[in-house]
């Protein structure tokens, strides 16, 4: 049993917002949900299936009361910013056992209007979490997390905030050609390394933007997207995972990316060679690199001698990725990055990403997303799509 | 870079926590260890993470470990160094390095435990460098 073939992407629509003071989180996502509807050519009562995150306010029953859905199938999988390509998994297995026909997949938050200090101050857990009494008060929040994971791979690897820096200066390549993104000047290593030390070794522009906004995906099954007008991007594997603490045999060098990213090159049947364009998750700089070791791109410890000299520029290097500008340029809604890296890689394989940075004859294109933090316990999800 | 005091927030602990707080307001150093399969694991579980077993029990730690990893937080009113650290008892656990000069702290350093005093709850299990 697979998913290879079984669904179809048929629509993906990302919001033009980046800061939404006048609408609430619930319009934002039937915003994003109309706009992926569009995007496809269906109406809101073709859709038999919803998939959602933490991140939907009162989960998929009160967002299905707001949007006024009729579903046969609910998934509320929650892995922190990487459950949107879990998700597109999930309703592909739906599609292919027959439980539903048309899956809206949808993300909305407002960070920056809410005035959230996303990545530099610790969250507040429900204190029934079991690890909140032991990390809590350590005042570990979401950046000095990333950045224990860098600072153990410089140690391990001899890896450089030099080498780190590209990551950024690739996405901020793309990024100029993105009238939506937030951050659209193009930056240069030393730009990056002198900014302000947020986190040792994380600088300020090692890490993503705070946005609002959001984005959907519709996936259908094989019959439904062949009658449609749009490109045909079908869903050839999938892959996920959690990797944890694992009671303490703690190793903040190796992503979930290891595991999520063999499984879904499996079932896909496909080889990094064959990937033309790469979605990573982008939090930060680290967060690329680990994940592209891990995914098999490159050895793992070689990262940061794969990501540099504009190895990730697309039109320049080997492997371009984040043509939007990513998280560390465009857009992290609702600090959650998984859903804007699918809906790049589609822009990709349907020719309609910006002339400047679409991959010529872009057939099978990637996206991965890590959720949570690398440096405590994270969610893992990787999807492989191919232009058809 | 010195460290000051900063307030900590008072861990929230649960009832599989009890025994370690109690321990730490005294003074001493719990771990949790397998009965069963005889390793230590962090954080504290009532079953084994390992093995699985329900046969875990406390243990005196020694309270003697080396860096892992850590990072200075320098966006914070006061900066402090977050870290993993490798207790002699196998588990590496997250904690903070204190009472030092946050400039010097390096991975594979040796660290000694101290507690630190939360807002109105039982001490948090820190670090600081020995040597």
């Amino acid at each position: 049993m697979t998913i290879k073939g079984k669904a179809y992407i048929a629509g993906a629509y990302e919001h033009p917002t980046r800061k939404a003071p006048d609408k609430s989180l619930a319009q934002l996502h039937a915003e994003v949900a109309l706009g992926a509807l569009r995007d496809a050519g269906l109406s809101k009562d073709d859709v038999d299936g919803y998939f959602c995150g933490g991140d939907a306010p009162g989960g998929a029953v009160t967002m299905a009361d707001y949007m006024g859905l009729k579903l046969r199938h609910l998934d509320s999988t929650d892995a922190g910013g990487t459950s949107y390509l879990m998700h597109v998994g999930h309703a592909a297995q739906a599609i292919a056992l027959g439980k539903c026909n048309v899956a809206l997949i949808t993300l909305a938050g407002r960070p920056r209007s809410e005035g959230m200090a996303t990545g530099t101050a610790p969250r507040l857990r429900d204190p029934n979490q079991p690890d909140a009494q032991w990390e809590f008060p350590l005042g570990l929040a979401t950046a000095n997390s990333y950045a224990m994971c860098a600072m153990r791979h410089m140690h391990e690897f001899g890896t450089t905030s030099e080498q780190l820096a590209w990551i950024k200066v690739a996405a901020s390549h793309h990024a100029q050609h993105n009238p939506n993104a937030m951050l659209r000047d193009v930056v240069t290593v030393e730009d990056v390394v002198n900014s302000p030390m947020i986190t040792d070794p994380l600088h300020r522009l090692d890490c993503c933007v705070i946005s609002d906004g959001g984005g959907a995906l519709i996936v259908v099954k094989p019959e439904i997207a062949k009658s449609l007008k749009r490109p045909l991007v079908k869903v050839i594997g999938a892959g996920e995972t959690a990797k944890h603490q694992s009671g303490g045999d703690v190793d903040l060098t190796t992503s979930g990316a290891a595991r999520s990213g063999a499984a879904a090159f499996a079932e896909a049947g496909v080889k990094h060679k064959d990937i033309k364009y790469a979605s990573i998750y982008d939090s930060f700089t680290i967060t690329v690199l680990i994940q592209l070791e891990d995914l098999g791109f490159c050895e793992k410890g070689k990262g940061g001698a794969f990501v540099s000299d504009g190895n990730l520029i697309s039109g320049v290097g080997k492997l371009p990725f984040n043509t939007d500008g990513g998280g560390l340029c465009n857009n992290h809604p609702s600090n959650r990055g998984g859903m804007t890296k699918i809906i790049e890689a589609v822009r990709q394989l349907r020719g309609e990403a910006h002339p400047a940075v679409q991959v010529k004859n872009c057939d099978i294109a990637l996206a991965h997303g890590t959720g949570m933090q690398l440096g405590a316990r994270h969610g893992s999800g990787t999807l492989i799509m191919e232009r058809e | 870079m010195s460290t000051k005091e900063r307030k900590l927030p008072a861990p929230v602990a649960t009832p599989e926590g009890e025994a370690f707080w109690k321990a730490a307001s005294e003074g001493k150093f719990l771990v949790k260890r397998c009965a069963d399969c005889g390793r230590v694991h962090w954080y504290p579980r009532a079953i084994c993470p390992f093995c699985f077993s329900d046969r875990t029990e406390w243990v005196a730690g020694s309270g003697r470990g080396t860096i892992y990893t850590y990072s200075v937080m320098r966006r914070a009113p006061e900066p402090y160094a977050i870290a993993y650290v490798t207790l002699e008892e196998g588990p590496t656990m997250m904690t903070n390095i204190v009472d030092c000069d946050l400039d010097s702290i390096r991975i594979g350093q040796k660290v000694k435990l101290v507690f630190k005093p939360t807002d109105g709850g039982p001490p948090m299990p820190m670090f600081t460098p020995v040597g």
